[in-house]
Order: C-alpha cells, then sequence, then structure tokens
C-alpha cells in the first residue's frame, strides 16, 4: 500500500536525533564554525550517547553501521513483506542530525565514511577486527578526483604485507579519525580491477598528515592531506578479496557509494531544512502568510519563492527515502541513489542560498546560521560524487549506454 | 458603439490596452477587416461558420447546451453513503495494492491500444471519438470514485487509485484522458458530498451503461483566478439558489448533461448540480493551447434558477476546498503520466538519432538533460503519490498537493520544453507527438477543475 509518510516504528528514533541536534549541536554550531580544526570536544559525549542508543537495538546512528546489505536469505514468512529497515532510519536520522550541524554530523567520533566502506565490503573477521575504530576515507589524489579507477597510489605485496605509496587529500576527519581506509591500484597496468582498499591505522610510521585544510564551509569537520610513504600493512587489512579481477573488487568498491549517496542526499536534506525553517518563522513574523492553497502568484514574491523552495526540498526527501527504502527491501538503488543525490545537492545550494536572500542582511550575517548553511550545504553537491557524475550515472542508466559510449 | 473605439485596438488581438492606433493604423485595420470577410464569402466558409455547433478557430459563437436527459428524482435529503478511508499500516511503501495494480494494467492498455492512436486526430478535432468514449465507459472508468454499495468498484477511497489511473491514460494522452475521465469527476463529488437523494438521483446513471457527459466547472476565464474566490454568483432565491457568471476548462460543455459549478453563495464558495438544458445555460467553445480533445469550453450562466437540492456539499466550503484540491492532484498525475510519456518518447529518438558520427545521446549535452527530466519526473511523482496516499487514508493534504502542483506546474513545463529540443526541429512539427506534450503540460498550473480523483 503506497505511504509516503515518516515509518510509524521509526517515528522515536527521529525524534530523539531531532532532540540531540536542537539541544547538543546547535548551541556549539557556530561555535566551531568559527574556531576552525579545533576538536569539538562535545561530540565525545554525544557519541557515547549514540552508542547507547544503537546498543538497544534502535539501530541507526549516524548512518554509519547502517549500509551493509544482509546476506542471509528470507523466511518464507519474511517474503512479500515490505520492510523499513536501517537504510531508512538512517537517512532520517542523518537528516535530522544535519538540520542540526552537518560539519559536526561529519565530525562525528566513530561515523567516518571509512566505517561505511568497512560495513560494505569487509569480511566477517574484518568486521569483528576493526569494531570500534574510526576511519576516515582516502580516495581523492592531487591530480584525481571524479575519475577514481585513475588513483596513483601504489600497494606492493611484500611477504605478508603490502607497501603503499602516494598522496591522498581532502579525506574527511582524517586527522581525528583512528584509522584511514586508503583506495590503492595493485597494478596501474590493468586499470579498475587493481584498485583495492586498504585499512591504515593512524600510528603506521609510513602515514603523515600533511595539513588541514581551511574551507568555504563544513568548517568544524577536519579535511586532512595525508601522505603514504612505504607504509607498510599487514596483508590481512586488505577490504575484501586480494584477487584482482574479482567480481568484488572495483565494482564493489563502488557499490559502496550507492549505499553511502543517499546518506549524503539526506545531509543536503536536513541542512536545507534548518534553513526553510527558520526562514518560513522569519516571514512570517513579517508578516508574509504562506498558505499551500492558494495559487502562487496571488501570494507575496517571498511566499511564492519559499512554496518553490518547499515543492523542490520536499522531491529530495521523497527521492532520498525512496533509494533508502529500496536499499531496505534488497533491490538494485544504483539509479535512484544517484537522482537522490543529484536532486538533493542541487536543492540544498538553491533552498540555502535562496533563504539567505529571502532574508536580506539578516540572512547574510554572521548573527544567524542561514549564511552558514549556504556555505556548509556547497560541499553536499559535490562530495561522494559531484553533481556532474550523478547525471552521467543516471543518464547511462536510463539510457542504457555503456561508460564507453556516454564518456 | 462609441467613435473612438477603432482608435483603442487594445484588448483584442493579443494588444495590451496601451496601444493607440495612427490614421494609417485605422486605414490598415479598416482594410483588414475588408479582406476578412472578403476572404471568408470567397472560399464559402461563412455559412459553414454559423451552421456548426462547435468551431474550433473561431470563439464566441454560444449554443443551448445539450437537451439531456431526465434524471428521476429519488432518496431522502439525508447524508448519502460514503467511501471508506484508507487504513495505514505506518510503513513507507512505494507497492501500489493488488487492486490498484489492476486497475493500472487495465488503464495502462487502455492509453497504448486506445488514446495513444487516437490522440493526434482528436486534438486536431478538438473533440473525443465515440469508440475511445466507449471503450472507457466499458472500463467502468466513471465509477472509479462510487463506492460499492452505489454500484462502483472501490470499497475505499479512490483517490490514490485515481492517480495511478490518471497517470497510466496521460501516458497515452492527456487531453483523452480528461475527456475520459470528467464523468468520474463529477460522479466522485456527488460520492463524497451528495445527499442521499443526490445520489439516488444521478449516481446510476455513471455506474450504467449509458454514462453521460459531466463536467466539474471551477475555472473562469480571468487573469489572477483564484478558486477560493469565484466571480460567478449563488444568490438565495426562496428556497433556491440563482446563478450568474461564466466558467471556463468546461469539459465537453456541448454534450455534458450535468455539470458540477463553482460559485459564491454569501461570499463563500460552494458548488451546485446544474442540469444542461437548465433554463439560462449556454455554451460556447473555448479551444485551448492544449488538452484540445477534451472540448474545451466556456459555460455562461445567466440567471439560472436552481432548487434548494441543487447544493452540493456544505456552505462552509469544506468540501469546496477538498473539491479544488483533488482537482489539483488529478492535474499533477495527468502531468506526470504526459511526463512519462516525453521521457520514454525522447529516450529511444536521442540513441538513435545520428550526428558527427554517433548517437547524440553520447553528449553530455543532451545525455544530462534526459537525466534530468528522468529525475524531476520521478520527483514529482513521489509529491503527486504523496498527496494521494493521503487523501485516501482521510488524512489533511493540503500542504502535500499544494507543493506537488507547484513542482508539476515547474518541472513538467520544463519537461515539455526539453522534449521538443532534444528533437530538434523535428519536436516543432506534428510528425511527433512532442509538441502536443508541450501544449498540453502547460495545463496543470492554470486548470482548476475539470477532473478530479
Amino acid at each position: 500500500m503506497i505511504n509516503l509518510e515518516i515509518p510509524r516504528r521509526q517515528a522515536g528514533l527521529i525524534d530523539q536525533a531531532h532532540q540531540l541536534a536542537m539541544n547538543m549541536l546547535r548551541p556549539i554550531s557556530r561555535k566551531y564554525d568559527r574556531a576552525e580544526h579545533e576538536y569539538p570536544q562535545e561530540l565525545d559525549m554525544l557519541a557515547a550517547l549514540i552508542d547507547g542508543v544503537a546498543e538497544t537495538g534502535a539501530t541507526g546512528g549516524a548512518g554509519a553501521g547502517g549500509v551493509r546489505r544482509e546476506e542471509k536469505p528470507r523466511t518464507s514468512e519474511d517474503s512479500g513483506r515490505v520492510r523499513n529497515g536501517t537504510n531508512l532510519a538512517s537517512v532520517l536520522s542523518i537528516a535530522e542530525m544535519c538540520w542540526g550541524d552537518t560539519a559536526l554530523l561529519l565530525s562525528m567520533p566513530r561515523q567516518g565514511l571509512g566505517n561505511s566502506a568497512i560495513a560494505s565490503v569487509a569480511n566477517e573477521e574484518q568486521l569483528e577486527r576493526f569494531r570500534g575504530t574510526w576511519a576516515a576515507m582516502a580516495i581523492t589524489e592531487p591530480g584525481t578526483g571524479s575519475d577514481s579507477a585513475n588513483i596513483t597510489t601504489t600497494a606492493v605485496k611484500d611477504g605478508d604485507d603490502y607497501v603503499i605509496n602516494g598522496e591522498k587529500i581532502y579525506v574527511t576527519s582524517g586527522d581525528r579519525a583512528d584509522s584511514v581506509v586508503v583506495w590503492a591500484t595493485l597494478d596501474r597496468e590493468l586499470g579498475r580491477a587493481a584498485i583495492k582498499s586498504f585499512l591504515v591505522r593512524k600510528d603506521n610510521p609510513g602515514l603523515k598528515v600533511e595539513r588541514l585544510e581551511h574551507k568555504l564551509g563544513i568548517r568544524a569537520s577536519d579535511t586532512a592531506a595525508i601522505t603514504f610513504t612505504d607504509c607498510r600493512v599487514p596483508a590481512e587489512d586488505l577490504l575484501g578479496s586480494p584477487e584482482i579481477d574479482d567480481r568484488s573488487g572495483f565494482a564493489g568498491a563502488m557499490a559502496t557509494f550507492d549505499n553511502t549517496r543517499p546518506l549524503v542526499a539526506a545531509m543536503a536534506v536536513g541542512c536545507a531544512r534548518a534553513s526553510l525553517d527558520l526562514t518560513r518563522d522569519l516571514l512570517e513574523r513579517a508578516g508574509v502568510v504562506i498558505d499551500h492553497d492558494r495559487p502562487a502568484q496571488l501570494q507575496s514574491a517571498a511566499a511564492s519563492t519559499f512554496l518553490r523552495l518547499e515543492a523542490d526540498w520536499e522531491g529530495a526527501q521523497l527521492l532520498m527515502m525512496q533509494a533508502a527504502w529500496m536499499a531496505d527491501n534488497r533491490r538494485p538503488n544504483s539509479l535512484e541513489a544517484s537522482m537522490a543525490k543529484a536532486k538533493a545537492g542541487r536543492v540544498g545550494s538553491d533552498v540555502t542560498l535562496s533563504c539567505v536572500q529571502l532574508c536580506g542582511t539578516l540572512g547574510y550575517s554572521e548573527g544567524e546560521l542561514l549564511e552558514k548553511w549556504a556555505r556548509d550545504s556547497k560541499i553536499l553537491d559535490i562530495f561522494e560524487g559531484t553533481q556532474q557524475i550523478q547525471q552521467l550515472i543516471v543518464a547511462r542508466r536510463v539510457l542504457g549506454l555503456s561508460s564507453a559510449e556516454l564518456r | 458603439m462609441s467613435l473612438i473605439h477603432p482608435l483603442r485596438p487594445g484588448g483584442r488581438h493579443g494588444l495590451s490596452s496601451r496601444e493607440s492606433r495612427t490614421p494609417i493604423g485605422v486605414a490598415v485595420a479598416a482594410v483588414s477587416r475588408l479582406a476578412q470577410s472578403d476572404l471568408i464569402d470567397r472560399v464559402g466558409l461563412r455559412k459553414q461558420a454559423e451552421q456548426a455547433v462547435y468551431v474550433t478557430t473561431r470563439n464566441g459563437f454560444r449554443v443551448a447546451t445539450a437537451a439531456g436527459r431526465q434524471f428521476a428524482r429519488a432518496g431522502r435529503r439525508t447524508a448519502g453513503t460514503r467511501p471508506a478511508s484508507g487504513e495505514s499500516r505506518g510503513v513507507f511503501d512505494l507497492t501500489p495494492t493488488d487492486d490498484e495494480e489492476m486497475l493500472v494494467q487495465v488503464a495502462r492498455e487502455l492509453a497504448q491500444e486506445v488514446l495513444r492512436p487516437a490522440a493526434s486526430a482528436a486534438d486536431a478535432a478538438c473533440a473525443a471519438p465515440a469508440e475511445v468514449l466507449v471503450a472507457a465507459q466499458e472500463v467502468g472508468l466513471s465509477g472509479l470514485g462510487v463506492p460499492e454499495p452505489l454500484g462502483g468498484i472501490m470499497e475505499d477511497r479512490s483517490a490514490m487509485a485515481g492517480a495511478l489511473v490518471a497517470e497510466a491514460l496521460a501516458q497515452g494522452d492527456m487531453g483523452l484522458a480528461v475527456a475520459t475521465l470528467a464523468p468520474g469527476a463529477v460522479a466522485t463529488a456527488i460520492s463524497l458530498w451528495g445527499t442521499e437523494a443526490q445520489q439516488q438521483t444521478y449516481l446510476p446513471a455513471f455506474t450504467g451503461s449509458a454514462v453521460p457527459a459531466a463536467a466539474l466547472a471551477i475555472a473562469e476565464p480571468t487573469v489572477l483566478f483564484d478558486a477560493f474566490a469565484p466571480a460567478t454568483t449563488a444568490r438565495r432565491d426562496g428556497d433556491g439558489f440563482v446563478l450568474d457568471g461564466v466558467k471556463s476548462a468546461v469539459v465537453r460543455g456541448a454534450e455534458a448533461e450535468l455539470f458540477v459549478v463553482a460559485a459564491s453563495l454569501d461570499g463563500t464558495p460552494a458548488l451546485f448540480l446544474v442540469e444542461s438544458g437548465t433554463h439560462g445555460l449556454e455554451v460556447e467553445a473555448d479551444p485551448s493551447m492544449g488538452v484540445r480533445a477534451a472540448g474545451l469550453s466556456r459555460l455562461h450562466l445567466t440567471g439560472v434558477r436552481l432548487g434548494a437540492d441543487a447544493l452540493l456539499g456544505d456552505t462552509e466550503a469544506t468540501a469546496y476546498a477538498e473539491c479544488v484540491r483533488l482537482s489539483r492532484l488529478a492535474w499533477c498525475a495527468l502531468t506526470v503520466g504526459t511526463g512519462q510519456a516525453v521521457l520514454d518518447y525522447v529516450k529511444d529518438y536521442v540513441n538513435g538519432r545520428e550526428a558527427f558520427g554517433e548517437p547524440i545521446s553520447h553528449r553530455q549535452s543532451v545525455a544530462f538533460m534526459v537525466a534530468d527530466i528522468a529525475i524531476e519526473l520521478q520527483a514529482m511523482r513521489l509529491l503527486t503519490w504523496k498527496a494521494a496516499s493521503r487523501a485516501t487514508r482521510g488524512e489533511d493534504f493540503t500542504r502535500e498537493v499544494g507543493l506537488a502542483r507547484q513542482l508539476c506546474t515547474e518541472k513538467g513545463m520544463r519537461i515539455g520544453l526539453d522534449g521538443v529540443q532534444l528533437l530538434g526541429g523535428h519536436g516543432f512539427v506534428k510528425e511527433h507527438p512532442v509538441e502536443r506534450w508541450y501544449r498540453d503540460l502547460r495545463a496543470v498550473g492554470v486548470m482548476e477543475g475539470a477532473v478530479m480523483l
């Protein structure tokens, strides 16, 4: 039966996330936007709180645990039942947390993107061994962004170890995390099939954090440049299978994105809603009436603009929920995940920037958080696949074209 | 006519009222008028024009409404039978029920086999062919919103099923979808808000074998029209009412036997049942940019006297507001269907059309337009489904349908625009259906009434 409401059994979890966002993230939001690179100690307490929630089985947290597809077959009793599981819970709670503060959500201990990768591609033994680590994700290089099959960082087998050499940039939580999931190639000649991911601990002497970036937004989140110089990692820390040409190779690594893209869409949805909620309140206090019944062209220009933004936002939110719902019900969702990310990414920018404009210098000033959200939102249309990469994926799927035909 | 009139050409022929004529302009206008009448006489069109009941190239020609059947009065003035609201399991789900799936299959077949092949000719003729109307009637479309005890096909509120059906039909053709859904709009309105007497009197005709043409008339031909403040008035007169005003977007106005007309009663909008043939009713062809197969008309009401039984629903605008929202919901669903038709068509076209030695779909500027159509179309669909499912469960859907209409208006038109652009010159000619979809997709933002779920 068609129903696009927030799932009833997850309402409690989302309320919890909302209260956390309101009462722990918002009060320190501006503080860490100004104090870039300072560690938000308050988050340790919050992480402990979230762990507590996760233990009770309410699940989700900030999403890092929720991207693994369960392998076990459905029982006969289970089949045909529609599931609202961890994927939906994750996107909804992440949206709430980013309504609080996107940068702080990204800084949440033990909830790094590397944890998503571990959850998605690690074997059972590794899952157990890496439990509790805080893993950052290192893919991008100075010369390689969206074309991640083209990376130059190498991993060479030497006895029971791999030796990694190369430079990675834009590593979110690269300074604060205690480990990094690194993409490296076993053999550059063999192309994408030879790309593997490795878990490297931060105390490894071959790993060096070179610098932290100064950024437009999400300043509370540390973004590191990391070099690997003859960095030795034990062979058992290669995530997944070491075989080249294995199906779980590059395609498997890329499949992680099917799981993380709805999460980034959720960040944009949450960040944009913060702008909408405040702007609506400010406009109404200024006497603007926003009416969903009357034609927009009969209302004030501000109300009309707001209605347009709200409609776009609602579309982004529902595409995000659709992608997560498909993952919960074990349907391939690569197309829907990219649709959600593309729509949410551009809507995030449009909404937050338009809200600044609607609120004038009040919105532009650091006195409110509107200008901050307009800076924070920009990265969400870039990382985990830019707007253009999402359009490329959607276009290939819709048109049935290969990456050789539509480049 | 005042002497000054020829100097003030504004208000007609697309001229702003700020225009004025110089002496040369006056002379040219005189010659032009002469030439027009001369032309009409020379090709013998004048007589035809006067005889035609429905003219597609000229408007301003009014006729009385269809003689219509006698609806036999029956039942009491107590509350009628109402469809039950759906129950929610509280689970996010995009899967239609088995019943809905079955209905969609039927609608898809009808759209593919009957509507699409007839679309081009119906668009040109500004009329839906009889075969299409008969086929829709055989499927039982007009009984979709009528509760089972009254001879309909659904047990529960049908908004969600109706949205899926409208979407499927409009994938065939929007104009014909509107023509076939229009009687159902009136039947659904009577089911939702009618008294027992109104239901007993009118509904049997809509679930029987000779479904009457019927039209939900809300829109009016004015700028800045607000569906919640119609200029058409209803004045109390003894037990009954007297209606005055002009309605537009009246589907198959010349054939319609029953109208539901929106009018202000004591300053509050309300709905009235008006049978064709009532004294003071005149219908005028109003061919428009698109949705032409629906035979859009204007309905003139001049001192139309109605009995006490004519009021449909309450006088507090509760039923009225729901009616406007359900109508907008139907237009959203239609827009999604036509948008899907555009997507399917351009997909094949850009993959097949070659330029510079390869399919044009291999170029990002082309492929990304298709990607954006797919993304926005799915967003439109999800918003529409959300509103429809809330309506089915009897929940407030004011916000959801408002947002759906907003998104469908903006992105739906964009899809029509890009559809034509992707075909280049081929998109501009009637050899391909995309130019018709372009015209149809403008409708959602301007329409009120006509269809309803």
